[in-house]
């Protein structure tokens, strides 16, 4: 589904990425995992074409995003959850769901009362602005809001940094649910036992290049921790 | 109604378009055309005539402002996006693209005033000196009169704020238009295609900025190159005044600026209207830099 292949991303003259290479298939959860500032947002960037690889290819279904904007590659199937949430702070939360449905051309009514549905706190919120949103409501509509495009590949930035136990639970339950209807995930998270119970395969970047990659049964759980923790 | 147009723009790009006035100047000259191509011979002869001739002006005048305006943002200001310019890039294209389309008129239609052709005639419709009145209002109040293109003016104003208002605020466009001016990158990143919404936002302040300069060449009777630069200024002190990047404060501000000149006028003396206007813009941006409705944008 999702193919990058060996590239290198940089800002200005610094260099973050270095020959990264990644494969996600149809119907799993793939995590990426790392310490901070090892380049795991860059690569969602550079995914999500808001940095431009200076080498290397990404494929997604087979097209080749090179010179896409990211407004194409959602309209092409892909979601983003920033790990920042990037709340649109002066919209409702309906208003913000709807934003998207008309922009993406992918959405409809029905795909934004499915997305609610996963987080039915939201329904009670609709007309609140997303400024005034707590930490765990806002990262429940930054997901809701990526869903409402009814994406190919949905790719989630460190979804439970900040966040009350109790919305990590309903957070896990959510990409649980998608990930059995069949949704492919692309899960960016350094919370390692959330990333243990729910991802198939994964991969660990240390200083922008790809240290460790392979099935996550597989992992030994002391190497993980010594490659993610500080 | 150029102050929207400012207002607008800087609400989506945090970019002050000095070149706004420029596409005032051009929707003025468009109607002044426009005017002249209907009533060759020296203008309407009858008021409805007057009217119909005003009316089928607006068209050319709100379309070159629009093109204009979209044109400006193609030439002067995408490409400096695309390279992620510092803002200084920004205020000389700026600059630089009003100079241009400016002295283009100059060579054009020469450095002179031209005056427009009889529309609709002047006429009082409301002297507030009428016997009355008298008893009712303030002795200062009785030598206000109010003419038919007054009320023509506040009226379209008036429509164009509420129809910008309620687009921005009620339409799918406008939801998008507010989420760009909130986070470009994240809508960007949502779906909406960017460069879209900016095109919209200076098409909709370009076709503003076009009627007001038929409303103005009307009102005022000429149109010449630079006619745009002081309304410019005086709109984008209206801006600032009511909180730029608010649009109901761009009326606000628009608003109260024509009263605080006026009473200027009254009180001392014409001469003193644009250095009241630009006092107050100085005195805004002294202690009131957020304007009367703006919002202080955090870090």
């Amino acid at each position: 589904m999702l193919s990058v292949q060996n590239i290198d991303v940089a800002y200005g003259p610094t260099q973050i990425l270095f020959g990264v290479s990644m494969e996600v298939s149809n119907n799993e959860l793939f995590c990426i995992m790392g310490r901070n500032g090892v380049g795991k947002t860059t690569l969602l960037n550079a995914i999500m074409g808001v940095l431009r690889p200076t080498s290397g290819q990404i494929l997604f279904e087979g097209r080749d995003l090179g010179k896409m904007h990211p407004y194409e590659r959602v309209k092409a199937g892909l979601a983003y959850v920033p790990q920042t949430r990037g709340s649109f702070p002066q919209l409702t939360v309906l208003e913000s769901l709807k934003v998207v449905v008309d922009a993406s051309d992918r959405g409809d009514k029905a795909a934004l009362d499915e997305a609610v549905d996963l987080f039915p706190r939201l329904k009670k919120l609709f007309g609140r602005k997303a400024g005034f949103l707590s930490g765990g409501e806002a990262a429940q509509l930054a997901i809701a809001r990526a869903l409402v495009t009814k994406p190919s590949l949905l790719i989630l930035d460190e979804p439970t940094e900040g966040i009350q136990p109790s919305i990590i639970m309903e957070i896990e339950d959510a990409i649980a649910n998608l990930t059995r209807s069949g949704m492919s995930i692309l899960l960016v998270e350094q919370y390692m036992e959330f990333a243990l119970r729910l991802a198939g395969r994964y991969l660990i970047l240390d200083a922008g290049e790809v240290v460790s990659a392979g099935k996550m049964g597989d992992l030994d759980e002391a190497e993980m921790r010594k490659l993610v923790l500080i | 109604m150029i102050a929207l147009g400012y207002t607008l723009v800087y609400g989506v790009l945090q970019l002050i378009n000095f070149a706004h006035s420029e596409v005032f100047m051009v929707g003025s000259l468009g109607a002044f055309l426009t005017v002249g191509l209907l009533a060759p011979d020296g203008g309407a002869t009858t008021q409805g005539q007057g009217a119909l001739i005003l009316i089928a002006a607006f068209i050319p005048s709100v379309i070159l402002g629009g093109l204009t305006a979209v044109a400006l943002e193609r030439v002067a200001y995408r490409p400096l996006r695309r390279r992620n310019a510092p803002r200084l890039a920004y205020l000389i294209s700026a600059i630089g693209a009003s100079l241009f389309l400016s002295n283009s008129v100059r060579i054009w239609r020469g450095p002179n005033f031209e005056t427009f052709p009889r529309s609709i005639k002047s006429r009082i419709v409301l002297d507030l000196g009428d016997t009355f009145f008298t008893g009712i209002l303030p002795q200062s109040f009785q030598r206000v009169k109010i003419q038919n293109r007054d009320i023509i003016v506040f009226v379209i104003a008036m429509l164009a704020m509420v129809a910008v208002d309620q687009f921005i605020n009620r339409s799918r466009m406008g939801r998008g238009i507010r989420a760009v001016a909130q986070d470009a990158e994240t809508a960007g990143l949502m779906g909406v295609n960017i460069d879209r919404v900016i095109t919209v936002t200076f098409l909709i302040g370009g076709m503003l900025a076009g009627a007001a300069g038929l409303l103005f060449g009307w009102s005022f009777g000429v149109t010449r190159f630079q006619i745009g630069f002081l309304p410019g200024i005086k709109a984008f002190t209206a801006a600032v005044l009511g909180g730029i990047g608010n649009i109901r404060g761009a009326l606000l501000g628009g608003l109260m600026l024509g009263v605080f000149e006026n009473v200027a006028a009254g009180c001392f003396g014409v001469q003193w209207r644009d250095v009241v206007a630009f006092l107050i813009l100085v005195l805004v941006l002294l202690f009131k830099p957020t304007g009367l409705l703006g919002e202080k944008i955090s870090s």
